[in-house]
């Protein structure tokens, strides 16, 4: 079949990997050591099946980028390299009310966004939470903003988990994570997240596209971060604790360090990460708060909802069909998003009959993606797909082949505006650094993982 | 040559050479420092001393590398610094600025192991090598 690459079960790997990809997206992989990396994972104990790469799949740590891989509950590990040093990086679609032809101003209003949601390196939160707020936000997540008034009800109900993964225990948290977070709460970071203003430029099937509240010339909003310095601590931390506790000899990559996932460390681990995960949706949520605080003051009649949040770096228990019985088994997804089918309880009420929507951002200037997850992805690849465009070209490399100017003016051709508070942040995040984001869409498309629902184009980029 | 930057497809990867491996490591502060940096010319004006213990050596040039993250995310841009290495331990002083004084400086997510290496070429050369999450 094509678009499925198996690489042979050998040496220590447990499971054959399987790599989802075109021709050419596989020849890039070959590239760098994504495959290794699947083989890798491939070693860990407990792996069921298979050790899976996506389409958008490039080197990582540990997983490779866009590495997906399910474990049994009993004899399975989790390891933060199969999670990321990003726990819960993901990305938020809003539907507006406006149609994009009636804007024409969207610079004066991406300035005053850039202005609003803090952005970039050493920005901090606009929020002094006291330590008990903070648990409530380790606790709660997006759930907690709402409380708060930093939004409605429907937002985390459009969120996956609705905002809150459970058995988050701030008490798993170390000092150190706590202290970094504590002053980013609700800023967008730097590196490749953003905030993007879109609009809906093609529906490819329109019964989904409406019930995703999705019409063609409507202005949506993107938003792309994680959990900040709290999460990336909270991986360094486990990963230390892990090395101190279980030892590394004979991993195929220190970075795989693990522990059982029915052990005090795994579980502590899986606490931490919901902490950090919730710390991420929370972090979304205040940020959509703040997107609709500014936005009134340029159309006071908007309407901003959430169509749907997926998390991207994150370990979950779920249920999939294994041997013959539907059964609780630890999904990783390491750049990949979870892509199920309709009829999962695990999606919003209102979707469920349709599939989970899977957002997909492009890179810098280039289009996203709205997909639907599907009956065949929970066969394929227990229910996931990719997670964006993914890189291609390293930030060096990126560095010495492009200039700034040249990035701008490329996309102000195209009338996309774009404001950034680094200049070399644009270089490195150009869209020439990385994969095209229709190939990867037409493999998830045609292999039926995702299927297409609307393509989004972009007006107005802003990068940390 | 101090240190050198190498292609890494997400992420930066570097190496940095000494006589020893503290060298190493105060070479690796200025491959941090350049990453951070991003072309600001950073004035030594404070001072921050740290020590770092780890479990091995590959878990101390980790930890050292968090440590450096950590001041960073905390508005300490380093320049420079000298170290002493004893075991698995080390002690280190930091020159560095505060953030606040920069516009448009780089951000490291995570110290990572990818690649992780710690080798004695000969006897007076060490080479280092690691991957940061940016």
């Amino acid at each position: 079949m094509g678009n499925i690459h198996e690489i042979k079960q050998t040496g220590k790997m447990l499971v054959p990997g399987i790599v989802f990809a075109s021709d050419k997206l596989f020849e890039d992989m070959k590239k760098d050591k994504t495959l290794e990396q699947v083989k890798n994972v491939a070693q860990l104990p407990g792996i069921i099946d298979k050790s899976i790469a996506m389409p958008d799949a490039h080197e990582g740590y540990g997983f490779c980028i866009g590495g997906v891989a399910a474990f049994d509950v009993e004899k399975g590990v989790v390891s933060p390299g199969g999670v990321g040093y990003d726990i819960n990086c993901s990305v938020r679609l809003l539907r507006t009310n406006l149609k994009s032809s009636d804007v024409k101003n969207w610079k004066e209003i991406l300035h005053s966004l850039f202005r609003c949601v803090p952005s970039g390196v050493g920005q901090g939160s606009k929020l002094k939470l006291s330590d008990a707020e903070l648990n409530e936000v380790l606790s709660n997540g997006a759930q907690w903003a709402v409380e708060k008034g930093y939004g409605v009800k429907e937002d985390y109900l459009h969120t996956e988990d609705e905002g809150r993964l459970n058995g988050g225990n701030p008490k798993d948290i170390s000092q150190r994570a706590r202290a970094r977070g504590k002053g980013q709460l609700g800023t967008l970071g730097a590196g490749n997240h953003f905030l993007e203003i879109q609009v809906v430029d093609e529906v490819f099937d329109e019964e989904i596209a409406k019930t995703f509240g999705l019409k063609k010339g409507e202005v949506t909003i993107m938003v792309h971060c994680g959990s900040r310095g709290l999460g990336h601590q909270v991986a360094s931390d486990y990963i230390q604790e892990m090395e101190k506790k279980i030892g590394v000899a004979g991993l195929p990559d220190r970075e795989l360090v693990n522990a059982p996932i029915k052990s005090e460390l795994g579980g502590k681990y899986l606490s931490a990460m919901a902490c950090a995960a919730n710390f991420a949706f929370a972090n979304k949520q205040l940020i959509t708060h703040w997107i609709r605080e500014d936005l009134k003051h340029y159309f006071p009649k908007i309407k901003i909802e959430v169509v749907y949040d997926v998390c991207h770096n994150i370990a979950k228990f779920e249920k999939h069909f294994v041997d013959g019985h539907d059964k609780e088994v630890l999904v990783m997804r390491k750049g990949a998003t979870r892509a199920f089918g309709p009829g999962r309880a695990e999606i919003p009420a209102d979707y469920r009959s349709v599939g989970q929507p899977v957002i997909l951002p492009g890179s810098m200037g280039t289009s996203s993606y709205v997909l639907v997850g599907t009956k065949e992805s929970e066969k394929l690849s227990w229910g996931s797909t990719a997670h964006g465009a993914g890189r291609l070209m390293s930030r060096s490399a990126a560095k010495k082949k492009l200039n700034a100017g040249d990035v701008k003016r490329k996309m102000s051709e195209q009338g996309i505006i774009l404001e950034s508070g680094s200049t070399a942040g644009i270089v490195e995040e150009a869209a020439e650094a990385y994969k095209d984001v229709d190939e990867v869409v037409r493999v998830s498309d045609e292999l039926g993982i995702g299927k297409m629902v609307v393509r989004l184009k972009p007006l107005a980029v802003m990068k940390g | 040559m101090k240190y050198e930057f190498l292609e890494h497809t997400a992420d930066v990867k570097f190496r940095a050479y000494g006589k020893n491996l503290g060298e190493c490591f105060e070479n690796v502060i200025l491959a941090f420092s350049e990453i951070i940096a991003k072309g600001n010319k950073i004035t030594p004006t404070e001072v921050r001393n740290i020590s770092v213990k780890g479990i091995d050596k590959k878990s101390l040039f980790y930890k050292f590398l968090e440590e450096l993250n950590y001041l960073a995310e905390g508005g300490f841009v380093v320049c420079s610094g000298k170290v002493n290495v004893t075991g698995n331990s080390l002690k280190a002083k930091l020159y560095g600025d505060s953030a606040g004084n920069y516009s448009g400086l780089g951000e490291v997510k995570a110290a990572t192991y990818a690649e992780m290496r710690i080798s004695k070429k000969s006897a007076k050369r060490w080479l280092v090598q690691a991957v940061l999450d940016v």
